[in-house]
């Protein structure tokens, strides 16, 4: 619970909800006949709408980017470090907007909510979602928020491979286009500890098929399973080096299978913690989403012409130890991007937390990221100016 | 500006497509956009540097010379540009080898190991020299592979490198009589336009 807000948060904040009743066309061939999207805002929209900024949430993500829902929070939203006032994503200056994705489970139309046809929860039949699809849902959020044109589209992991999927589909729609710690597509290993994961919870007995809220129950154990197994993928070796190395709980050997190494205390103890927070049909459905992300696929699988498509400016970052979506992947965005002459920068952070680095606070990505939004803020003030004395 | 890339930005045409390795702040960069409308992509490792770019929105790659330019294709850019790095990388014959790859034409400055100055500095001292244009000493500088104007070119000779321009100036950027007449003795900062 913080005694007090922090200076540099936004504060106390309620998340937003709009429910839709245009039928959204999914990549699967099937159609969301109405869906709901929760979400939240930061800041001020400026008068002509030119300031706002778009938060694409990671795999286990959500609306609550920033600030606290109540002063009995023990935490506050899952990028506090970079959104607030005076910080690198600075509500002074911007108006920001993160939603829950479609398919989530934090109040956006899920399989944990209601299918109004049959008056039971979705589960396996909610449709299978891509990112393509979520653009195309997060296009329709902006019309209904009056913002024609995004001063940026920022995201980390699964959010940066929304970023770039609007700068592919929408181009006229952003003037930046921030892509964090991301792959153009996943690789063969990526997919592998993704279905790992997905394994563990189709083969949970407590799954029912995915109608495991008829039967009052979860499928608790796997998808404990599958928040470890995704977790260590998050560390590098050496932030789990330096976090635990071989450290025992006790001190010495039980010779048994209990928690005897810190490692395990602290993975199964987030799979923990995870499991109760988090529906395990959505975790299905979002890493099926992560697998599906390719946006070459739809230009003969030229990654160079997927990218000639973008008119906004990029800025892309990715982390040394980070080998979930290593500074390769993210170069060969980069790559792509300046085959295609696009305006690209380029930044590789060095530091040993791994894929996690993206949501914490250090110092040279911080300064970095903050260098950048500040060109961005200047770039949206200074129109803003010269429309203003266009006017007089 | 500084002088040396005055005399650059002069040598690059309307519209031109660049690559600036070692880019620093994006000075050259920037100034080029504005008064050139060029366009291109800068390379630096330096953070501080690299902000500096990102806040004038000058497009900046982190990547590290002595790494290569692999990323990029033969001919992709008209001008690839290098001030006062060559020295300072580990393979300067392979710099110069990618640059005129990746670039139609490329420019490069460095500092003239030839130089009167430089020269004396260690024949009636005997001592490695210190000066404006190499400021450091022998244990600190970045200043790996000196070389003088003499030197340069007949690596350019031997390398099929063709030598399309040469200014050297003197430390206030100067072209002196002196200096064109004998530029491995007078010039302190050679600037050479090149091409495969």
């Amino acid at each position: 619970m913080p005694q007090q807000i922090p200076a540099d948060s936004v504060g106390l904040v309620e998340p937003k909800n709009h429910h839709f009743d245009t039928p959204l066309e999914l990549e699967c061939g099937r159609t969301l006949p109405a869906y709901d999207l929760v979400y939240e805002t930061y800041g001020t929209l400026n008068s002509n709408a030119s300031n706002a900024v778009l938060i694409c949430h990671a795999l286990s993500g959500h609306h609550h980017a920033a600030g606290y829902h109540s002063m009995a929070d023990k935490r506050p939203g899952w990028w506090d470090t970079c959104i607030g006032p005076g910080k690198v994503i600075d509500t002074n200056r911007f108006f920001v907007v993160c939603l829950n994705n479609l398919g989530g489970c934090h109040g956006s139309s899920g399989p944990s909510s209601i299918n109004p046809e049959t008056g039971q929860p979705w589960g396996p039949d909610f449709p299978m979602m891509t990112i393509k699809d979520w653009v195309n849902s997060q296009v329709r959020l902006a019309d209904v928020l009056g913002i024609q044109r995004w001063a940026a589209v920022i995201g980390g992991s699964m959010g940066g491979m929304q970023a770039l999927q609007w700068s592919i589909d929408y181009p006229e729609r952003l003037s930046h286009c921030v892509v964090i710690a991301a792959a153009p597509k996943l690789s063969a290993q990526n997919i592998a500890f993704n279905e790992v994961a997905r394994q563990s919870i189709l083969t949970d007995p407590n799954f029912h098929g995915g109608r495991y809220y008829l039967h009052d129950t979860y499928p608790r154990q796997g998808l404990i399973l599958a928040r470890m197994v995704g977790h260590i993928t998050y560390l590098s070796d050496d932030a789990m080096r330096m976090k635990f190395g071989r450290d025992l709980r006790a001190g010495r050997f039980h010779y048994g299978f209990d928690v005897e190494f810190q490692v395990e205390s602290y993975l199964r103890h987030q799979g923990e913690v995870f499991s109760r927070n988090f529906d395990a049909n959505t975790y299905l459905l979002m890493t099926k989403a992560l697998d599906y992300f390719d946006p070459a696929r739809e230009f003969e699988d030229n990654l160079e012409t997927a990218l000639a498509q973008p008119s906004c400016k990029f800025l892309v970052m990715s982390f040394t130890s980070d080998w979930r979506f290593a500074p390769e992947r993210s170069r060969e965005i980069v790559d792509g991007l300046v085959h295609a002459g696009r305006d690209v920068s380029y930044a590789e952070i060095d530091t040993p937390k791994g894929h996690d680095a993206f949501l914490l606070d250090i110092p040279e990505y911080v300064k970095l990221f903050g260098a950048y939004m500040h060109r961005v803020a200047n770039e949206v003030e200074n129109s803003i100016n010269s429309v203003e004395n266009t006017n007089a | 500006m500084r002088d040396d890339l005055q005399l650059i930005s002069d040598w690059i045409p309307q519209g031109a497509t660049l690559l600036d390795l070692g880019c620093g702040d994006g000075t050259l960069l920037a100034w080029l956009g504005e008064h050139k409308q060029t366009r291109g992509y800068g390379l630096e490792i330096n953070q501080d540097n690299l902000a500096a770019c990102f806040e004038k929105g000058v497009n900046v790659l982190e990547q590290d010379l002595d790494a290569g330019l692999g990323n990029f294709q033969d001919g992709r850019f008209d001008y690839v540009v290098m001030t006062q790095a060559l020295q300072a990388v580990l393979r300067p014959d392979q710099i110069l080898n990618e640059m005129v790859r990746v670039g139609r034409e490329a420019i490069i400055t460095f500092p003239n190991f030839g130089h009167w100055w430089v020269r004396s500095y260690l024949a009636l001292r005997g001592r490695m020299p210190v000066s404006s244009t190499l400021p450091y000493e022998w244990y600190n500088t970045p200043n790996i592979h000196l070389c003088t104007v003499q030197d340069f070119e007949t690596h350019c000779y031997k390398h099929n490198v063709r030598i399309l321009e040469r200014q050297v100036i003197n430390r206030h950027h100067r072209s002196g009589f002196l200096a064109k007449l004998w530029p491995n003795l007078f010039g302190e900062i050679a600037i050479y336009r090149v091409k495969a």
